[in-house]
């Protein structure tokens, strides 16, 4: 009895086995009406595993609460968006919506859906789809990361259904290239989430455990399989609203494989390996050693919109207990003292060391990556220890006979620099700010701790001197960085979140960039925000380092790859990508 | 007579490699923290005898080394020019047994030439100085920490053989939870604590003590054992019929007893704490840049590529084997004698 009960469960086993390996879902054919967006791409062939690596696990699949990288980058692949931020041109297209029209003053937007839209499991899509997905981003109790972005002037954007095709969102204030606010922005379906949302439990929907039923999208690939702490499989999703020139609907590929590697090295290791395809951000260094690799190629993109900084810790309000930072603010708070730090780091040696010549220094967070954006005329002061030492001297600093800086008082200046153990970038550059600053008499400590105790420093407790960190712009509009512009910013890291800005060229800043956000003539915008740029380049808040190159790899036979300065580099177009020859990873 | 013959050369060893590294200031030709940013990743300079022209000095001399413009790293020697290896030269200043202050070096040369015995690492830093003085931290962690536990161990092991009782039971109860500690998650937490600004200086001497109180157990043990056995032998019971106070009892017939273990236990140890600070400054919880340890230093070949790319990088590891190799020899000889 016992034995005929485990063969059973051995031929169950195998069939399920079987069935997972060989079903692929089929592209479903064009229907009659329906109104498919023809990606001009090279003409590829259906069929195809490819295989790239997360550097960590996803925290959810739930597009309305994600906020880390891996979940997004996982959700962008199985989500769609009104308008769509082509990452290759960077100007908006066409995506769900296929048309829209702006009124003249600017106040209202008219989207006109595609017909024949499905969602990944073939339930139709309508306005009311779209309706249902802005009232769960706006709702506070949903708790969207993405709300912020939709709340103009303190008014939330209101959206309204004119057919079953055509919706109106109307602001109080025109709003800069708000057109590129619906990037990202997924469309949810309703059918499956409106139940969740009315017991206010829409927060937790779609966690990491949900079968693929539950969750369906508009992206070009759906879940078809997790398994903690290995990797996320997504497969075709076959009503995908783009298809290839010749009418073949997208995407190529059977699925992708998201394998969960947790370290740089280990990603790299991998990829040379060939267990994956695609490598999404390269350190210059390992580069190096990819490059004697024949089978695959690299592409540098040329300057990102990341920016490295050190900067000082401003916060009004910092632990009670270590007044030592209190009487150290007393030097942060010195423009001069800022000024003298900037001018003796060496970027073009941090450029050379630590990036290998494959990055750009930099003087303010508008990095070249932003073409338009950026104020050419900002000085570029080249390093000068001399003139460093007059600037500390002109603030009331001096030197002890042993060549330690002193202040006014007599101390001797030291502080510490936090930064994150996990990325040896930002470790070595500290360690060579350490050396630099050392030539101008100061003693500094590098303290590299695990990223998370960082990001709880700078963020909440305040308990921190100094600190290296960099920070990463999704779009190269001015307006996705105005958390750190603005003082009141939750990314405003020297000074996080001030009720009122606690200095004048701060207020100055909050000014000017609220102003630009209600410009609608980009060259006018453009002039306010080269005073930004001005105001931030004199006063120095963040000491703004490098901007690393954008640095990827595929192997030779990905077909279509095209990676872009924008997130994600590679994987913006997985729905054109496909695999030449014999191609294709074996599926771990 | 063999066996005696190898254990003075392994004695002789050590001793040199201690004293290199104690003379550490002396030997090494350039500044720990010094950073030459031209010459990131240098390969060990060569050392010349022969000119250009083929012609034999009997001064070694070095050449000038050029980063060539194409590649990140890679190196050639300018043979035209070339500058002797110079002895007993002026240079950075540096402490002698960390009072003495000098500027005296063993070698050097002329700058530009430089000469890196052991390579430079990324920051164009020279490795045998950090090597040698890296050392001084690695091996005083590891002595100064095995003083400090075994201190502990003798003195718990000891009360808790002689005495008994609950004492006995405390102590040894609390022993066991201390080998039962998960210990390097009890670092990492413990460093995320700690104050941010400790001082290289004040993180090594927090290294010691946490290295060196959390190992105090295992010998505590094996010292109550020998105390154990040792109290109730014909001698000592003699004594104390005789009204030997229990301090004359442990100091004058039991310790003596425990001479052999402490001090196999002690060169079993020793390099057991070499490579704790090792692994510790390895995941950076140990000494912080720039100042240099084995571990630290060890620590950037976690990078793939330095991996790869730089075997140079690798030698602080290399080192640490005949160094252990010298202590384990050392302790198995001991035990030899001793029984």
């Amino acid at each position: 009895m016992k034995i005929r009960v485990s063969r059973f469960a051995v031929v169950l086993l195998a069939g399920a086995y079987l069935y997972s390996f060989t079903l692929t879902v089929l592209a479903q054919s064009p229907q009659a009406g329906e109104e498919l967006f023809l990606s001009s791409n090279q003409v590829g062939h259906y069929g195809g595993h490819l295989v790239v690596s997360l550097r960590s696990e996803p925290k959810t699949l739930n597009p309305v609460t994600s906020l880390d990288i891996s979940s997004r980058e996982v959700i962008a692949q199985m989500t769609g968006d009104l308008i769509h931020i082509n990452r290759l041109t960077q100007d908006t297209e066409p995506a769900l919506a296929k048309t829209w029209q702006v009124s003249p003053n600017g106040l209202k937007y008219t989207l006109h859906l595609r017909h024949g839209l499905r969602f990944s499991d073939g339930h139709p899509v309508d306005a009311d789809d779209v309706l249902f997905s802005f009232k769960v981003y706006l709702d506070e109790k949903s708790r969207s990361p993405q709300r912020d972005g939709l709340i103009i002037a303190d008014k939330p954007v209101v959206v309204k259904r004119l057919d079953a095709y055509t919706v109106v969102f109307e602001l109080v204030q025109p709003y800069a290239a708000a057109e590129r606010l619906f990037d990202s922005l997924a469309i949810l379906p309703r059918h499956l989430l409106e139940k969740a949302y009315q017991e206010g439990k829409v927060g937790q929907a779609w966690g990491l455990g949900s079968s693929p039923g539950e969750i369906a999208g508009l992206g070009p690939f759906r879940l078809k399989e997790y398994v903690a702490g290995q990797r996320i499989i997504i497969e075709r999703n076959p009503h995908y609203w783009q298809a290839d020139r010749k009418g073949n609907r997208l995407p190529y590929l059977d699925d992708i494989t998201f394998l969960f590697v947790t370290s740089a090295d280990a990603e790299v290791i991998r990829f040379q390996a060939g267990d994956t395809d695609i490598i999404n951000r390269l350190s210059a260094a390992d580069a190096s050693v990819l490059e004697r690799n024949q089978s695959i190629h690299l592409d540098d993109l040329g300057p990102s919109l990341e920016y490295n900084f050190l900067f000082f810790n401003l916060n009004a309000t910092v632990p009670a207990q270590s007044g030592e930072i209190t009487r150290k603010q007393n030097w942060f708070r010195q423009v001069k003292f800022r000024q003298a730090v900037s001018l003796a780091i060496d970027r073009d040696g941090i450029t050379r060391l630590v990036y290998r010549g494959r990055a750009t220094p930099l003087w303010t967070p508008v990095t070249p990556a932003s073409k338009f954006w950026i104020d050419t005329a900002i000085p570029h002061p080249a390093r000068s220890v001399d003139q460093a030492r007059k600037m500390l001297q002109s603030a009331g600093f001096s030197w002890k006979p042993d060549g330690t800086l002193i202040d006014g008082a007599g101390s001797p200046v030291e502080f510490s620099i936090v930064t994150s153990a996990s990325n040896s970038q930002r470790t070595q550059m500290a360690t060579m700010i350490q050396a630099d600053l050392k030539e101008l008499g100061m003693r500094v400590q590098v303290v590299p701790l695990e990223f998370r105790a960082v990001l709880d420093r700078v963020f909440q407790t305040h308990d921190y001197e100094a600190a290296v960190l960099a920070l990463g712009g999704g779009d190269v509009d001015p307006n996705s960085q105005m958390n750190v512009w603005l003082s009141s910013g939750s990314d405003h890291l020297w000074n996080i979140g001030q009720p009122h800005p606690a200095t004048t060229w701060e207020a100055e800043i909050d000014q000017l960039m609220e102003k630009q956000l209600s410009t609608l003539k980009p060259e006018a915008r453009k002039l306010l925000y080269n005073r930004v740029q001005e105001i931030f380049a004199e006063n120095v808040p963040l000491i703004c380092l490098v901007s690393p190159n954008i640095l990827v790899g595929a192997k030779n036979q990905v077909a279509n790859f095209k990676p872009a300065t924008l997130d994600p580099h590679t994987l913006w177009n997985a729905q054109e990508l496909f695999l030449v020859g014999k191609g294709s990873t074996e599926r771990p | 007579m063999k066996q005696k013959y190898g254990m003075t050369i392994l004695l002789i060893c050590l001793g040199l490699l201690h004293l290199a590294v104690f003379a550490a200031g002396f030997l090494s030709p350039y500044d720990v923290a010094e950073q030459d940013r031209e010459l990131p990743f240098a390969p060990p300079t060569r050392i010349h005898f022969v000119d250009a022209r083929g012609a034999l000095h009997l001064r070694p001399s070095v050449c000038l080394l050029v980063e060539d413009s194409a590649q990140f790293g890679a190196y050639h020697e300018d043979t035209q020019k070339c500058f002797p290896i110079r002895f007993f030269v002026d240079g950075p200043q540096y402490k002698l047994g960390a009072v003495l202050a000098c500027t005296r070096h063993l070698f050097g040369v002329d700058p530009p030439a430089r000469l890196f015995l052991m390579g430079t690492d990324g920051y164009g830093r020279d490795l045998f100085s950090r090597f040698l003085h890296g050392g001084q931290i690695s091996l005083a962690a590891g002595l100064l920490a095995t003083l400090l536990s075994l201190g502990i161990g003798v003195l718990l092991g000891t009360a808790s053989g002689f005495f008994g009782g609950w004492l006995d039971a405390v102590v040894m109860r609390f022993g066991e939870l201390f080998i039962a500690l998960p210990w390097l998650y009890l670092l990492f937490a413990l460093r995320a604590f700690l104050p941010l600004n400790i001082n290289p200086s004040q993180a090594f001497l927090l290294l010691i003590a946490v290295i060196g109180s959390v190992g105090w157990a295992r010998p505590a043990r094996l010292i109550r054992g020998v105390v154990l056995s040792g109290k109730e032998r014909h001698y000592v019971l003699a004594a104390r019929s005789f009204g030997g106070s229990p301090l004359y009892l442990v100091r004058r017939h039991i310790l003596p007893q425990t001479y052999s273990i402490i001090l196999t236990q002690a060169v079993l140890l020793i390099p057991q704490y070499i490579l704790a600070e090792v692994t510790l400054s390895f995941l950076g919880l140990g000494v912080g840049e720039p100042e240099p340890s084995w571990g630290n230093m060890l620590a950037s070949v976690q990078q793939y590529h330095v991996l790869v790319s730089y075997w140079w990088m690798l030698l602080p590891g290399i080192a640490l084997v005949p160094v252990f190799l010298g202590y384990v020899l050392l302790a198995n000889t001991l035990q030899a004698r001793a029984t």
